[in-house]
């Protein structure tokens, strides 16, 4: 990835989201590896990885659930879906389930208002949702997981 | 309906995929390029943008004629054509919509752009949340690419230039240009002041033209019918072209229409959207996106352009149009707003850094009945201080935030006096 380009730095997220997609999140290792790659410190690397919403520095769940809690989202009752949601996966905002499956994190407008409430899972949208179509979209990727 | 106006974007979307290389041809797609190679001379492309007076679509509405003349004729080599699909902005979703329907003609005005500065290099910037937009983009390039359309020698011509998608990690303020070009650059995604500006030192210190996906696919259209025809297709004299308005909230029918500019709000509303939801009245608008301010019913015929939208104090922004009705409460919704920028502040300058967060604080202790009179002052004072940042960020996020005390102080008042939220 980084070799005929001229400045390698500027293929970071590319790298990171490769070694993200393998791993699930980006560990010290995967950084320190990276880093070297696009011939960057790590910590100028650690900068890049702290600022951005989809890149995660710690372990995460196999489906990772962002929950947009802008302004459509959360007039059309994304408040209550998430509510909803973290109470049936026992969990608080931030955290993962005990079995890895699940991870939830807020999230800024995901560009789909037009179909709010809206969540994103593993970058697919889902919506407009219903407690009830969350309910069912928490079973199938259960299914599919087991 | 949006059907009964001109349609230039929209013209052949298709409700479920988007229109192919084949299709794009026969509506008339690539002749501009084709034209324009052939002649070979870049310069009536400038002229005709210029003369269209095309307004940025990403947000600021700045001439998108002028800003290909701020690359000199004489700057250095390799140049750039960046293309903002990062659209960010909360409320806004049009360019997601239009990649998915006509990715070709995004390409080919980005190809126009190009060749009018006789750029090399193409780069569309977009969010991870677009990740099917970023795949329809890469495959459809290639196709592009194939047709002799994008790439080295552009039909048989000397000129060539390649576009990339560049995928962001995903932070709001990659939306602004010169932290795009830091993004771009594997930097750390910080806005730069200017001088120098990106079309003179852009990434890697060379001329670098930054547009919207919007504006750019407005530019085969300029060259195939004119400056003129484009006028035209505004309802106001002083705007032009049509505008994509992406409409959310508490309307029946939200979505993207493609309207005239100078089209009534009110028009859009009721005609496209199918009027307020369950029957409820409207309240106020924000008009285009989470950095402009609130509009209320006294605005409700409001022409939709930019200039319009200037003369009350607001701005057209996106287009990305948010509805509130009367069931809700304004205190909570701009609460919300303020969230948003206190998270998604860079950090680099104090005033935004610690400004919103603080701003955040007084607006949640008044929406849970904590609020203190004299709390409305210090809102304000805070508010002026974040004009004074090294951004627009921060001026863009105090815009709910002013028009809130501007038109809804009675309501702030009321949560105050009551000591709770009235409408909770
Ligand atoms: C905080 C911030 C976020 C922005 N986000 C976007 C964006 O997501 N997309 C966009 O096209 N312009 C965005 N802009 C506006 C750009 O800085 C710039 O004006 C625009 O991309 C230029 O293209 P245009 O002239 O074709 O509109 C943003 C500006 C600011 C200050
Ligand atoms: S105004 Fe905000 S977003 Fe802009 S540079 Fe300052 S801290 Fe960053």
């Amino acid at each position: 990835m980084v070799a005929g380009v001229p400045h390698p730095r500027e293929m970071a997220i590319d790298v990171v989201n490769r070694l993200q997609d393998h791993y699930g999140y980006l560990s010290d290792d995967s950084l320190a590896l990276a880093a070297g790659l696009l011939e960057m410190t790590p910590l100028e690397l650690e900068e890049l990885a702290t600022f951005y919403t989809f890149i995660y520095r710690e372990p995460v769940g196999r489906y990772v659930i962002h929950v947009c809690d802008s302004v459509i989202c959360w007039m059309e009752g994304g408040v209550n879906l998430v509510a909803h949601l973290l109470a049936r996966l026992g969990i608080q905002l931030g955290e993962t389930t005990a079995d890895g499956l699940f991870t939830v994190l807020p999230v800024c407008c995901i560009g789909y208002c037009d179909r709010a409430p809206a969540i994103l899972v593993n970058r697919k949208v889902h919506g407009p949702l219903t407690i009830e179509s969350l309910d069912r979209l928490v079973d199938s990727l259960r299914e599919d997981a087991a | 309906m949006s059907a009964d106006y001109p349609q230039v974007l929209l013209k052949y979307r298709q409700p479920d995929r988007i229109t192919t290389l084949e299709e794009y041809r026969q509506h008339g797609g690539y002749t501009a390029l084709a034209s324009v190679i052939q002649n070979g001379d870049p310069a009536p492309v400038k002229a005709v943008l210029a003369d269209a007076t095309l307004l940025g679509r990403g947000g600021a509405g700045f001439p998108a004629g002028v800003k290909l003349k701020t690359v000199a004729d004489d700057a250095p080599h390799p140049r750039y054509v960046v293309c903002n699909a990062d659209e960010m902005e909360p409320g806004t979703f049009k360019d997601r919509v239009f990649l998915h329907a006509e990715p070709h003609m995004l390409i080919e005005g980005m190809t126009l752009a190009a060749f009018s500065i006789r750029a090399s290099h193409g780069i569309i910037f977009i969010r991870p949340e677009y990740e099917s937009a970023a795949r329809i983009l890469e495959r459809e390039i290639g196709l592009a690419r194939e047709a002799g359309l994008v790439g080295e020698n552009i039909l048989g011509s000397d000129y060539g230039f390649n576009i990339v998608v560049h995928r962001s990690g995903g932070r709001y303020i990659c939306g602004e240009v010169t932290a795009q070009l830091n993004a771009l650059m594997g930097r750390r995604p910080n806005p730069k002041q200017p001088p120098p500006y990106a079309t003179d030192k852009g990434l890697w210190a060379k001329p670098t033209l930054i547009n919207n996906v919007e504006t750019l696919a407005c530019i085969p259209h300029i060259v195939n019918h004119g400056a003129q025809w484009f006028k035209d297709l505004a309802l106001t004299p002083e705007a032009a072209g049509t505008k994509l308005f992406c409409v959310s909230g508490k309307v029946n029918r939200p979505g993207v229409y493609e309207l005239p500019l100078g089209v009534k709000l009110s028009t859009i509303i009721e005609d496209c959207c199918g009027g307020m939801k369950n029957g409820a009245r409207f309240k106020a608008c924000l008009p285009g996106g989470a950095s402009t301010g609130f509009m209320t019913a006294e605005h409700y015929d409001i022409a939709m352009d930019f200039d319009s939208l200037k003369k009350v104090g607001n701005r057209l922004g996106t287009g990305a149009i948010m509805v509130f009705d009367h069931h809700t409460c304004m205190v909570a919704a701009t609460l919300n707003l303020t969230e948003f920028f206190a998270r998604e502040s860079c950090g680099w300058c104090t005033p935004c850094r610690e400004g919103f967060p603080y701003l955040r604080d007084l607006l949640g202790r008044i929406e849970n009945g904590q609020g203190e009179a004299d709390m409305i002052p210090q809102i304000k004072t805070i508010c002026r201080h974040l004009w004074k940042t090294y951004c627009a960020f921060a001026p863009g996020g105090v815009g709910p935030i002013e028009s809130l005390l501007a038109h809804f102080e009675d309501e702030i008042m009321q949560h105050i006096e009551e000591k709770k939220c009235p409408f909770a």
